[in-house]
């Protein structure tokens, strides 16, 4: 398979580049700075040796022995990015663009976040390498996600709390386009996934590939061949492109996108892109998108804030329609169950965000036979979300009583 | 030639410039917007740029955000814009140009959208979010109908692409007055005169300029040499100020007439 974009950076008919006219040189440098830099000692050396010995990879591989036999079915295996630097697979891609603003003489960097993951990701960053961070975020998530916002601050970034919209991550993506439009000239815009308009779907998605080929690697020295079924959680696509895209030209390997189902299809209250959107125009990409027939976007909803968002990256619209990526759902009950879950089975607490993986996996590996292999990506770690599930289930004890 | 060719070519030959003020349909509801439009024709508008809200409109600063999100509480949707762009029709023949981002466009299905623009009588649209290499479609079905599809340069355009842009257009280029969004400022930018003669020294598109601009004294200050001003935001933040739909009525009414004062010869 191709890796694409094309020339006109398309992935099929989704991705291009629809945004004011003020960014469109932005994004021509940005293009070719990146072509640049790939043929750098900066991606060559300094890359790989930040990803070692700053974030701590390559992050493992674990065989989850007691859910693999609880679950009767499949061998499951666990990729660690809970266990990289900030907790999660963002700082792969942060790392990337940090070096790259760098290498364009860019002293400033902005960045949009909804629960404050890929903030803090970009903020250590920008104090890894000295460069001036902003992080937009929108008043509700700056008010729900208090505990990421001084962590940001802590670490030498300005929060700009956003009040248009919905208050939330589409209109933090928003402002963030907006101040990019304002001062682009010395400005570098370290988006968080793997949308956007082009270059970036393949920006981020190049540099969150290390996922996969080290979960490629890890796999076929631990049993000697590749995995049946990946399986990953998709909000923008990052972590769950990070897994696949070294996969996609072996044909023998299935693949599962994991979206946020929220209350139900039927409640409109979701974040399931691919289930139930329709192509559409937002935030600089042609992607498939939640909107009314109007074209109006709808608010998503999730329980977790990193898959609450009513796009999907241009690339996984693509596999989607090529039927390469088989994409699903699983609901916020479903999520808080595999989040105690796991944390019981395995000593692992996981991000709300890979629960969702965890979830789809549960309903996955006993229908496969007991060679089967299910390598699922741990995108995350659930510190950040154990306020909020103590909160839930205190609330459902009460009720009970 | 449209409404809008013929607009410049009549104010060329006066020595004229045009005022093109921008309000967003439904703010803060299609009844007001209508009386509005007609008061600003009536105070000496040349055309006018009827903006449709959207959910997500990344080019717009606080201003017209607001605008945006007030019109679509009130329920307004692209097919009840069209409707009031329909009704504008019936007494004027000044053209009346819809502004508004790709996705609702898009969502009616690009023919679709370009019958319906040209069944209503508008005479151009302004899409900032859909430069002409993803727009081809687009563009190519409005002009097939007849419908100016206006596009955009600003400052960080290169020259190669400023010549493109000024090619492609239809009715006339809206130059960007500066990096950055819409809003009311105080000052105007500093090089827009000369980009503005670079397009001069390569075609006769009628250029007019936007974002910014404010007052009658910038209004001036551009009318020295572009074809026309764009005036938005300043607009915006008067009838959102006003206490009544009737005072809305009346500031804008007097600061359009302000504003096209210094335009005339």
């Amino acid at each position: 398979m191709k890796a694409g974009p094309d020339a006109r950076g398309r992935f099929g008919e989704y991705g291009g580049r629809y945004v004011p006219e003020v960014l469109i040189a932005a994004l021509d440098e940005l293009a070719s700075a990146y072509a640049k830099f790939r043929k750098s000692d900066e991606f060559r050396k300094a890359l790989p040796a930040y990803l070692r010995n700053y974030a701590g990879r390559p992050t493992p591989i674990t065989l989850a022995e007691r859910v693999s036999q609880d679950l009767g079915g499949a061998r499951v295996y666990l990729k660690r990015e809970d266990l990289a630097h900030t907790g999660a697979h963002k700082i792969n891609n942060v790392l990337g663009q940090a070096l790259l603003a760098r290498f364009m003489g860019k002293r400033r960097v902005i960045a949009e976040t909804g629960a404050g993951q890929h903030g803090v990701a970009t903020a250590t960053a920008c104090a890894l390498f000295g460069l001036e961070c902003e992080v937009y975020m929108g008043e509700v998530d700056v008010e729900r996600q208090a505990l990421n916002v001084f962590r940001m601050e802590l670490l030498g970034a300005r929060v700009r709390p956003v009040a248009s919209g919905s208050r939330t991550l589409k209109d933090a993506i928003n402002e963030t386009l907006r101040d990019w439009a304002t001062n682009v000239r010395t400005t570098y815009y370290c988006i968080g996934s793997v949308m956007g308009p082009h270059p970036y779907p393949m920006i981020v998605r190049d540099f969150q590939r290390v996922i996969g080929v080290e979960a490629r690697r890890q796999i076929l020295a631990a049993e000697k061949r590749l995995p049946d079924v990946l399986v990953a959680c998709v909000g923008g696509g990052s972590n769950a492109m990070g897994l696949f895209h070294p996969f996609l030209g072996d044909a023998s390997v299935r693949m599962v996108g994991v979206e946020a189902g929220g209350e139900g299809l039927r409640s409109g209250r979701h974040g399931a892109t691919l289930a139930a959107g329709v192509p559409g125009i937002l935030h600089g990409q042609r992607t498939i998108v939640l909107s009314d027939d109007d074209g109006q976007i709808f608010e998503a909803h999730s329980i977790s804030a990193g898959l609450d968002y009513p796009a999907v990256g241009p690339e996984h619209a693509h596999l989607h329609d090529l039927g390469r990526v088989e994409y699903t759902i699983a609901t916020d009950e479903e999520a808080l169950d595999a989040f105690q879950y796991l944390s019981r089975m395995e000593g692992i607490i996981p991000a709300l965000e890979s629960a969702h993986a965890i979830a789809h996996v549960r309903k996955l590996a006993p229908s496969l036979p007991r060679d089967a292999i299910v390598l699922v990506n741990l995108s995350g770690r659930g510190d950040k979300d154990a306020p909020q599930v103590r909160e839930i289930l205190r609330a459902r004890a009460a009720r009970k009583h | 030639m449209g409404r809008i060719g013929e607009c410049f070519t009549v104010l060329r030959k006066r020595g004229e410039r045009a005022l093109i003020p921008f309000v967003t349909a439904g703010d803060p509801d299609l009844e007001t917007t209508e009386s509005l439009v007609r008061a600003m024709l009536e105070a000496g508008a040349d055309a006018i740029e009827l903006g449709v809200p959207f959910s997500d409109p990344i080019g717009e600063g606080p201003t017209i955000q607001r605008a945006s999100e007030r019109a679509l509480r009130g329920g307004v949707s692209l097919r009840r814009v069209l409707e009031l762009l329909k009704r504008l029709r019936t007494d004027t023949e000044r053209p009346l140009i819809l502004m508004g981002y790709a996705n609702p466009f898009l969502a009616m299905g690009e023919r679709n959208f370009a019958d319906a623009a040209a069944e209503v009588g508008a005479d151009g649209v302004i899409c900032p979010d859909l430069p002409p290499e993803e727009g081809e479609a687009f563009y190519a079905a409005l002009s097939e109908r007849g419908v100016d599809g206006v596009l955009l340069a600003s400052p960080t355009t290169t020259d190669a692409r400023l010549a493109r842009l000024a090619e492609r257009t239809r009715g006339f280029l809206y130059y960007v007055s500066l990096t950055g969004v819409t809003g009311a400022r105080e000052a105007l930018a500093g090089d827009v005169e000369a980009r503005v003669r670079q397009v001069r020294a390569i075609s006769d598109v009628p250029v007019c300029v936007g974002f910014g601009v404010s007052t009658p004294e910038h209004a001036r200050a551009i009318g020295r040499y572009a074809d026309g001003v764009v005036v938005g935001s300043a607009i915006v933040d008067r009838i959102a100020a006003a206490a009544s739909p009737g005072e809305a009525v009346d500031a804008v009414s007097a600061f359009v007439a302000a504003l096209k004062a210094p335009l005339r010869p």
